[in-house]
């Protein structure tokens, strides 16, 4: 399996090492691990929903299209959902390539598509209440690149 | 077929999915029978722009068919990453 959906944190550190052995003799692995960050100030904890069922086939069908076009010999995305407390892992992905070019540009891609078109929804708690958070249009206009 | 509400939509309407038995033929068509329903259901479906459609997990348009579809599920732009 390559795509996890879970509640549960993980070790980034041990998922990189793990992905790395996978990936021997590709030359190139690239990782981004997504944190929990309190952008306004007083975030008590981030709440993430998502659709089960839709996600991993999501995610899936995402790793897929970035193998095929970016010639990746591998390809892995973890995300979580449930309550998160700020600075927590969110979310990694993790590529590999023959060349490091084509490694970069699968983990983009696949950070690109899983931000607006993979179904989780995060909303913000703090002091003053709790609050949906809205999607951006960059977030939108960054798939055009691609 | 089932129809499921997610993050705020889900919030307005007040459950996370239902049962319905219609006999609409797109989603355009689902959601003015929903609308037509309780002021919860016009206070979530007002603005189209606002929201997004899978039709059996694959997200589509509101003009698309639900013939025969199982699951069709509305919420607001994705969130993730």
């Amino acid at each position: 399996m390559e795509v996890w959906v879970q509640e549960a944190t993980f070790d980034v550190g041990q998922e990189l090492n793990a992905f790395a052995k996978t990936a021997e003799g590709s030359g190139a692995v690239v990782s981004f691990t997504g944190i929990t960050r309190d952008i306004a100030g007083g975030l008590r904890h981030m709440e993430i929903e998502h659709y089960p069922g839709m996600t991993e086939r999501a995610l899936g069908n995402i790793r897929l299209e970035a193998i095929t076009r970016f010639d990746l010999t591998g390809a892995r995305i973890i995300h979580r959902y449930g309550r998160l407390a700020p600075n927590e892992v969110i979310m990694m992905v993790l590529t590999a390539a023959p060349h490091r070019a084509d490694a970069f540009k699968g983990a983009e891609f696949l950070m690109d598509y899983l931000k607006s078109r993979a179904p989780f929804w995060k909303r913000e708690v703090t002091a003053d209440g709790a609050e949906w958070v809205a999607a951006k249009d960059e977030d939108e206009d960054a798939l055009k690149r691609w | 077929m089932d129809v499921l509400y997610f993050a705020w939509v889900r919030e307005r309407i007040g459950l996370p999915r239902e049962r319905v038995e219609t006999e609409a033929q797109t989603v355009r068509a689902l959601v003015e029978e929903l609308r037509a329903r309780e002021d919860r259901y016009e206070m979530a479906f007002s603005d189209l722009s606002a929201l997004r459609v899978a039709v059996d997990q694959r997200l589509t348009d509101f003009d698309a068919s639900i013939a025969g579809a199982r699951e069709v599920a509305f919420f607001p732009p994705m969130t993730g990453g």
